[in-house]
C-alpha cells in the first residue's frame, strides 16, 4: 500500500491504524481461551490443586515435577511419552508412505479419477470417534468380520482380540489412525504434485527415460518440500493424540498417550497440580517442535509480498 | 486413459495395475463405513452374523437409538455448537483477516505467527486452566462452555485460511474503493467479502467438521447425558455391561452421524481440497 500518491498514502496511514483494532477482537478472544488458560495450567502445576476446589491450593514449587513423587520419576508417564513418539512416527511414516501412494493414484488422469477422489475423501470426514467405534465392531474378537475372515481364511483358530490383547492393541490403533488420517495426507502431497509442471514431465518423456527414473530424479526432489511441511503438520497433531486411543481402549496402560495420561490425572484422579504439570511438559514439547515447524515455513511468509 | 501430464504409457499391464490400485483403494476406504451401514440395518440376532447385507434390513437400531437415550438432544446440541463456533470465527476471522492480508503494519508477521501458534497448543494442556475459566463464567455443563472453547483450534484457522486467500485478490480493489472514499466496513463486507466466497465455504466447511468432531472439550466440560454433543455420547454409549455393547444402536448412530458430513464434503469436495491445503502447505 506504499503507493506514490499523496490520498491514498494519507488513507493508508488510518489503514494500518485500523489494522490493529480489526485484529484486536481475534486476539481478545485467542488470549481470554488459549492464553489465559495456558498461563494458569503452568501456574497450577506449581501448586498442590485439586480439581473439587481450585481455590485451596499451596504453592509447591516444583515438587510435582522432580519431588519424591514427582512426574519426571513416574514411570508411567516415561511409558506414555514412549507410546506417544512411536504412535507418532508409525502413523505419519505409514500415511506419508500410503499417502504418497494414493496420491499418484489420484495425479492420474483417468475416467475413475474423480470417483476416486470422493471415496478417499470419506474417511476423513468421518468423525474420530465414530470410526474408533467402526473399527472396533469390525475387529471385535467374537462377531467382528475381520475376524470372521481370518478364521476363514484358516489365518488363525479363533478371533484375535485386537483392542484387549496387549500385543496387538497399539498396532491396530495405529491401524486404525492411518485409515482415517491418509486422505489427509493424500491431498496434500496431491497438492505438491500439481504444482509440479507440466514440461518436466514432456522434457523427459521424449528423452526416453524410465518412469520410475522420473519419478526418483524429478517429481519427489519437487515434492519433497510439500511432504516435509505436511509431515510436520501431522506430527503435531500425533503428538497430541487423544480420541482414537481413549475410544478404543480407554485408560488402558498399554496404549495410553501423553494427553490421555494427562487428562487421567487431571479429571479421574482430580490431581490438578500434577496433571497440569504433566500438561505443562506436553507443552513444551510441542512448542518445540512448533518451532521447527515454524522455521520450515517463515521464510516463505516473508515471500509474501 | 490419457496419458499427458503424468505420462502413464499405454501398457496395458499398467493400466491393468493401476486399476488393481484403484479397487484396492476404494474397498479400503469405502468398505468400513459401508459395514457400518450394513450393520445398522441389522436386527436382532442377525447383527451377531457377519453377512455382507441382511436379509431382512430394518430402521429398528435408528428408532432404539432416539428411544433409549436423548440422541435427538445430542444432534441438535452438535449442531447449535457447530454452526456457533462457525459465525463466531467466521466473523471476527473476516476482519483480523483484511486487516492482515491487505494492510501492511509493523508486527504483522508476528501477530500471524501468534495466531498459528495457537493452533498447535495441546488441547489437554489447555484444560486446567480452561476448567476454572467455565467454572468461572458459570458454564460448566453447559453449550456456552463448548462454543467457547472449541474457538480455540477454528479461530486460528479460519484466519489463517482468509488471510491466504485474501492476499491473492488484486490490488487496484482497495485503491478504487479509497478512490471512492469507501468506509472500512463496506470495504470488507461489500467488497471482500463477495470475492472471498468460496474461501468462506471452505474454512466454514472446515470449522464445522472440527467443531462436530471435538471430543475432548465435550467429553470434559459437560456431564449430563442432555448436555452432550454426539461425538461424546456414542463414545458413551453402554449396554447392559461393558462386555455388551448394543453394536446395532452404536452403528445407526455413527451413520446418522456420519452421512451428513460425508454429503457435504462431497458435495463442496473442491473448496474443502482447497482450504486444506491453504491451511497445511501454503500457509
Amino acid at each position: 500500500m506504499s503507493t506514490a500518491r499523496e490520498p491514498v498514502s494519507v488513507i493508508g496511514k488510518q489503514r494500518r491504524r485500523q489494522a490493529w483494532w480489526l485484529v484486536l477482537p481475534t486476539l481478545l478472544v485467542l488470549a481470554a481461551t488459549a492464553g489465559w488458560p495456558l498461563a494458569r495450567t503452568i501456574w497450577f502445576s506449581l501448586t498442590d490443586a485439586q480439581l473439587q476446589d481450585l481455590s485451596a491450593r499451596q504453592f509447591v514449587g516444583l515438587a510435582n515435577y522432580i519431588g519424591e513423587g514427582g512426574i519426571l520419576r513416574d514411570g508411567e508417564w516415561w511409558h506414555a511419552v514412549g507410546n506417544t513418539l512411536l504412535f507418532s512416527v508409525s502413523t505419519v511414516f505409514l500415511e506419508t508412505l500410503i499417502g504418497l501412494g494414493v496420491a499418484l493414484l489420484l495425479n492420474t488422469p483417468s475416467r475413475v479419477q474423480g470417483l476416486l477422489r470422493a471415496a478417499v475423501l470419506v474417511p476423513w470426514a468421518i468423525p474420530t470417534v465414530v470410526s474408533a467405534k467402526m473399527w472396533s465392531w469390525m475387529l471385535h474378537d467374537q462377531f467382528g468380520i475381520i475376524n470372521a475372515i481370518l478364521v476363514g481364511l484358516h489365518l488363525v483358530d479363533r478371533g484375535l482380540a485386537f483392542t484387549a490383547d496387549p500385543h496387538l492393541a497399539f498396532p491396530t490403533i495405529i491401524m486404525v489412525d492411518v485409515w482415517k488420517t491418509t486422505p489427509f495426507m493424500a491431498l496434500l502431497i496431491l497438492a505438491a504434485l500439481q504444482m509440479v509442471p507440466g514440461d518436466c514431465y514432456e522434457a523427459a518423456r521424449v528423452d526416453g527415460v524410465p518412469r520410475w527414473r522420473v519419478f526418483r530424479y524429478i517429481t519427489l526432489p519437487l515434492i519433497m518440500p510439500g511432504i516435509l511441511v505436511a509431515m510436520i503438520f501431522r506430527s503435531l497433531d500425533a503428538l497430541r493424540v487423544f480420541d482414537v486411543i481413549y475410544v478404543m481402549t480407554s485408560n488402558s496402560h498399554v496404549t495410553k498417550s501423553m494427553s490421555v495420561y494427562v487428562r487421567e490425572q487431571l479429571i479421574d484422579f482430580q490431581q490438578v497440580g500434577y496433571g497440569s504439570a504433566a500438561a505443562t511438559l506436553l507443552f513444551f514439547i510441542i512448542a518445540l517442535c512448533t518451532t521447527l515447524y515454524m522455521g520450515l515455513t517463515r521464510p516463505r511468509l516473508d515471500a509474501d509480498r | 486413459m490419457h496419458d499427458h501430464d503424468t505420462g502413464i504409457p499405454k501398457n496395458p499391464w499398467s493400466v491393468f495395475g493401476y486399476y488393481v490400485a484403484v479397487v484396492a483403494v476404494l474397498i479400503f476406504a469405502l468398505f468400513p463405513f459401508f459395514y457400518a451401514i450394513s450393520s445398522s440395518l441389522k436386527k436382532g440376532q442377525a447383527l451377531f452374523t457377519t453377512s455382507l447385507w441382511p436379509a431382512h434390513p430394518s430402521l429398528d437400531n435408528y428408532i432404539a437409538v432416539f428411544k433409549e437415550q436423548p440422541f435427538g438432544a445430542n444432534l441438535l446440541n452438535s449442531v447449535i455448537v457447530a454452526t456457533a463456533v462457525v459465525a463466531f470465527s467466521l466473523g471476527l476471522s473476516l476482519l483480523s483477516a483484511y486487516a492482515l492480508g491487505r494492510v501492511s503494519f509493523r508486527g504483522r508477521g508476528t501477530l500471524m505467527l501468534c495466531i498459528l501458534s495457537v493452533s498447535m497448543f495441546p488441547q489437554v494442556a489447555l484444560l486446567s486452566g480452561l476448567f476454572e475459566l467455565i467454572r468461572f463464567l458459570g458454564l460448566y455443563d453447559h453449550l456456552g462452555a463448548l462454543m467457547l472453547s472449541d474457538l480455540i483450534f477454528t479461530l486460528p484457522f479460519t484466519v489463517w485460511v482468509l488471510v491466504t486467500f485474501i492476499r491473492d485478490l488484486p490490488k487496484e480493489l482497495e485503491e478504487a474503493a479509497v478512490m471512492d472514499g469507501v468506509g472500512l466496513f463496506t470495504l470488507i463486507f461489500k467488497i471482500f467479502m463477495p470475492l472471498l466466497w468460496p474461501a468462506m465455504v471452505a474454512t466454514s466447511l472446515l470449522a464445522f467438521i472440527a467443531a462436530w468432531n471435538e471430543f475432548l472439550f465435550a467429553l470434559t466440560f459437560t456431564l449430563s447425558s442432555d448436555e452432550r454433543t454426539v461425538p461424546v455420547a456414542i463414545a458413551l454409549i453402554s449396554g447392559a455391561s461393558s462386555f455388551e455393547l448394543p453394536w446395532g444402536n452404536l452403528m445407526a448412530a455413527s451413520v446418522i452421524v456420519t452421512v451428513p458430513l460425508i454429503l457435504l464434503v462431497l458435495a463442496f469436495q473442491r473448496y474443502i481440497v482447497s482450504g486444506l491445503t491453504a491451511g497445511a502447505v501454503k500457509g
